[in-house]
């Protein structure tokens, strides 16, 4: 019943609050480029709108157009049950980070499909440039989770979560580069500067943008939205996996409100830093961004082997 | 002397199908008998085969026979022990499905071919892959192996007429025989030193054999049997030879005969061995590391669609050696519990590739016999043409890929777990465990990545040739042997927990795992390595992934059901969109392939042909040639041959036709003999 309610408050979580955050990255980057930016609500306006407009679907389209937005919409609410929001829960079914890695995975690869499916060139290079990259960023990926289970010995996301949270001092510099390459991961990993831009419409240079041209209305919106959830999921793992501050706030109804006003904040944090470094940072050459993932990659080999050999 | 029920089953198999190809080959001249009867025959044998082996695995009962013969170190001994019990069902699963297909397959071949020919290897090369996890014997072995590799080269040749068919097959015949004649060497070896000429009677005394003949023994076999597998750099010829055979023959040799190398070395390496040293484990972990990696990199950079699938067999042969290697160093170490894992990990890896890759390599198949070309670039959009075909594809794509929740991303998840358990050690041993995983990482991404272009290119967006825009889609067999295989790949999937389960218990029933306790968790609900250190539950994955996306749809369609849909063109800056204006197969992969130029090494040539050849003005032609440079031929095929050439014109000096000179050969060896035995 508890598992139920809590899974309830993740997909709320989830769902409700990355359009927010999505918001709050744009004023943030608005303001360091002296604009006035959108309202904080404009996401939530744009996907009420997307979701009331008539459809226009390419002739070329197959099933796995029309499917792959439902899809990668619902893997972001599996995703949600799968985060660290409640470190205390112990559930060993959920929460293994392989299986969050490769639903992920399994997102990445039916967007490259629907994109490849619409036949256009856009779509075509934005998919080939987006498997470049996720196939390049996954080893960053899965590695800045592994420095935490070798040191947390096990690779459930709570049981890490609840280890971090209690951490010597011995394993801060093993997890600070573990959290430096996360942050590339999800830099990469939902298509923001230096990797991509995510403001762009017609860029020759575009990824993300470049495989989700042809949608419009419903799938659009669904499409939008996933984005939304992937980075807020990404921020909730960091918040979760690196700054385990607070758990203790978990007891009794006043407590979690105590504890999901601080999750709150650690969001908020990540959104700024993401919003700094992307105002901060020029796109990078396509090919020097290989450079970047495998520096992820090597810094959490250079984590683990100071966990292991010590 | 009285046959269980199961034992009478197996040899009935092995009856049906020798029938079979005899039969076949005598209705030769009449194509859609010799097919119907042809495929019948596998079909029954290979179901008979399937029933036999699960009855060993699942019950634990041992098949033992053993006929003496008249002949010095020859006997017909035959051994089914759990190990050889999942092979054979390996063999017989893809083999049931894959003739299934073949009886629609093999009409688009038509009178050009002999038919009959085409069932009798069929059905013996069937026949040697239930035989050789069987065959106890070492000389038994040998023939029944020799027969699996003859079968199969009549196979690859079997369209003749292609020039380079025949090329293929003649790498494929040497390679093989060169592997053969380290395998002589380390079954020598083995049988001189334990004393015993069977298999399951060697492990009691391969313990003391001395290091440095256990040494030439392990390393002889690992290049014999990994020659078969396609380990990198024994590989060249796995893209040649399986692309080159009829679609079903290269299921089962991408699906099961290669595995067949893999079966020896679980035979020697962690049966009869009871345990290896520490070097050899880290050697074949490392061999696997680097054949898989490099194995997706090669499948990226083709577009021949067999090849690209034949690189991936050598990718997938990779991350079960991970999963042996791992076991063999954790079994050195004396972490049985762990070995238990990576041993099961490696198992369950070895039949979820023989079922995705059969599914691929049929799906392929079906694709090349209606636009009767491997280029990849010339299909697309086939899903409109053959919708279930795609599908199926898709679906062997994604288990391939290893993305839940198919079946193959449970043995990659063990993989990745044995590996991690490994990295746990520490020391200089850790960072090779930490660094293969790294590998495993980059490969089932790029893996994924190479299944996006291969799908995407074939099968979506608008068709790019005219024998594409007219593809029908398969025939009932055909979509039957694709169907149900793409149905196994989901059921292994959400039944990885039982059927890991089982695995643990063959693996626990290698000698070197002798009276190990299992320290995981393997039930329906679980998959649960030592001391907890990682859990995933499969069914609970599949139905949280169909109840999260049902739910989207349902609520999506519920808001939104007013909407209007129209269908309009694609747009494109306001271009007329063309054929040409799709992302080809090697635009796909090409940015993958500059960012790792230094292993790929990628050849580019273009030439230009001019309308005026004085001014040069207007290009009447142009065309680009993107390539690979082979490496292995270069920097290791040629120069063994070269080397192989000198030695042979040093021996033909001794050869100078001289009678006399020979008698005084004669003699001198004479002499040389006799000192040494009288002495």
């Amino acid at each position: 019943m508890t598992l139920a309610f809590i899974w309830t408050i993740q997909i709320i979580l989830v769902l409700g609050l990355s359009p927010l955050l999505i918001g709050i990255i744009k004023k943030i980057k608005a303001r360091l480029q002296s604009r006035q930016g959108i309202n904080l609500l404009q996401p939530y306006r744009d996907l009420w709108k997307l979701l009331h407009k008539d459809e226009v679907i390419s002739t070329d389209a197959s099933w796995i157009f029309k499917f792959s937005p439902y899809l990668i919409f619902g893997l972001t609410i599996f995703l949600a049950i799968n985060l660290p929001v409640f470190a205390r829960l112990n559930f060993p079914y959920v929460g293994d980070f392989l299986l969050v890695a490769y639903v992920l995975a399994l997102g990445t690869f039916f967007l490259a499909l629907a994109g490849l499916d619409i036949g256009s060139a856009f779509g075509g290079f934005g998919s080939s440039r987006e498997m470049t990259l996720a196939s390049l960023a996954e080893g960053g990926l899965i590695f800045s989770f592994l420095v935490l289970a070798i040191a947390a010995k096990s690779t459930n996301i709570y049981a890490i979560a609840g280890f971090v949270s209690q951490a010597s001092v011995f394993y801060l510099l093993p997890i600070i580069l573990a959290a430096i390459s996360f942050v590339m991961c999800l830099l990469a990993e939902n298509s923001r500067y230096p990797f991509d831009n995510p403001s762009t419409h017609l860029e020759l240079t575009m990824v993300h943008e470049a495989m989700i041209l042809e949608y419009s209305g419903k799938r659009l919106a669904l499409i939008e939205w996933a984005a939304y959830n992937k980075l807020f999921i990404f921020a909730a793992l960091a918040a979760g996996l690196f700054l385990p501050f607070g758990l203790s706030f978990g007891a009794g109804i006043f407590g979690m409100l105590i504890y999901l006003a601080i999750f709150s904040l650690k969001i908020l944090f990540i959104g700024v830093l993401v919003a700094v470094l992307e105002s901060t940072l020029a796109k990078f050459r396509f090919f020097r961004l290989p450079d970047l993932l495998f520096t992820a990659f090597i810094l959490n080999i250079l984590a683990i082997v100071l966990i292991i050999s010590l | 002397m009285d046959f269980s029920f199961a034992q009478i089953l197996f040899f009935s198999s092995l009856i049906t199908l020798f029938l079979g190809a005899i039969v076949s080959l005598c209705l030769g001249k009449n194509a859609k008998l010799a097919r119907l009867v042809g495929s019948s025959f596998a079909i029954a044998g290979s179901a008979l085969g399937l029933i036999a082996g699960s009855y060993f695995l699942i019950s634990g009962e041992i098949l033992q026979i053993n006929l003496p013969l008249s002949l010095p170190g020859f006997n017909l001994a035959f051994n089914i022990d759990r190990l050889a019990a999942f092979f054979i069902i390996l063999a017989a699963l893809i083999s049931l499905l894959a003739s299934v297909y073949a009886l629609g397959y093999l009409k688009h071949y038509k009178n050009n071919y002999n038919l009959g020919a085409l069932g009798f290897f069929y059905n013996i090369f069937i026949a040697s892959l239930f035989l050789v996890p069987a065959a106890d014997n070492i000389l038994l072995f040998l023939v029944v192996w020799e027969l699996m590799s003859i079968a199969s080269y009549f196979l690859v040749i079997f369209e003749k007429d292609k020039e380079e068919n025949i090329k293929a097959g003649f790498i494929y015949f040497l390679m093989t025989h060169a592997g053969t004649a380290f395998i002589l060497i380390s079954f020598l070896l083995l049988s001189k030193y334990t004393g015993a000429i069977n298999f399951s009677l060697m492990s009691a005394t391969a313990g003391q054999i001395p290091p440095l003949a256990a040494m030439t023994i392990l390393l002889a076999s690992l290049i014999g049997f990994g020659m078969k597998a396609g380990i990198i750099p024994l590989h060249i010829w796995l893209p040649e030879a399986h692309p080159a055979a009829p679609s079903h023959v290269s299921a089962l040799m991408s699906g099961v005969m290669i595995k067949m190398g893999v079966y020896m070395m679980f035979r020697i390496f962690t049966d009869i061995f009871p345990v290896t040293p520490l070097w050899f484990g880290i050697v074949v972990l490392i061999i696997g590391a680097i054949s898989s990696l490099l194995g997706v990199l090669y499948a990226l950079a083709e577009h021949d669609i067999k090849r690209l699938l034949a690189y991936h067999s050598i990718e997938n042969i990779g991350i079960i050696l991970l999963g042996l290697g791992s076991g063999m160093i954790f079994i050195t170490l004396g972490h049985n519990g762990l070995a238990a894992v990576a041993l099961t990990a490696s198992l369950f890896h070895v039949i979820n590739h023989g079922i995705f890759k059969a599914l691929l390599f049929l799906g392929a198949g079906s694709v090349i016999s209606v636009t009767h070309t491997r280029n990849m670039e010339e299909y697309g959009g086939l899903i409109k043409k053959m919708p279930q075909t795609a599908l199926f594809f898709l679906i062997g794509s994604m288990a391939i890929s290893a993305l839940p929740p198919f079946n193959g991303f449970f043995s990659e998840w063990l993989c990745f777990q044995s590996l991690f358990s490994g990295a746990n050690l520490g020391g200089s041993l850790g960072l090779t465990f930490l660094l293969s995983a790294g590998f495993l990482a980059f490969t089932s991404a790029l893996a994924a990545a190479c299944f996006v272009k291969a799908f995407g290119v074939s099968f979506l967006a608008r068709t790019r040739s005219h024998e594409a825009e007219h593809a029908k889609e398969a025939g009932p067999a055909m979509l039957s042997g694709m169907g149900i295989l793409a149905l196994l790949t989901l059921v292994f999937g959400v039944f990885a927990g039982s059927i890991s389960g089982l695995l643990a218990k063959t693996s626990l029933g290698l000698s070197s795992l002798a009276g190990s306790e299992l320290e995981s968790v393997f039930n329906f609900n679980n998959l649960q390595t030592p001391q907890n250190f990682s859990a995933v539950s499969a069914p609970a994955v599949f139905s949280g992934l169909l109840l999260a996306i049902g739910v989207v749809a349902a609520v999506i369609y519920f808001i939104t059901r007013k909407n209007k849909v129209t269908a309009n063109r694609t747009w494109d800056c306001g271009h007329d969109i063309r054929q040409g204006m799709e992302i080809t197969a090697t635009g796909f992969a090409r940015s993958i392939i500059v960012i790792f130029r230094g292993l790929l090494k990628p050849t580019k040539q273009t030439s230009i042909e001019y309308h005026d050849d004085e001014m040069r003005y207007f290009p009447k032609r142009q065309s680009i040639d993107v390539g690979r440079d082979d490496v292995y031929q270069h920097f290791f095929y040629i120069p063994l041959k070269r080397v192989s050439y000198w030695l042979s014109e040093m021996a033909k000096k001794i050869q100078n036709g001289n009678v006399n000179l020979y008698i005084l050969y004669i003699f001198a060896t004479l002499i040389i003999l006799l000192l040494i035995t009288v002495r």
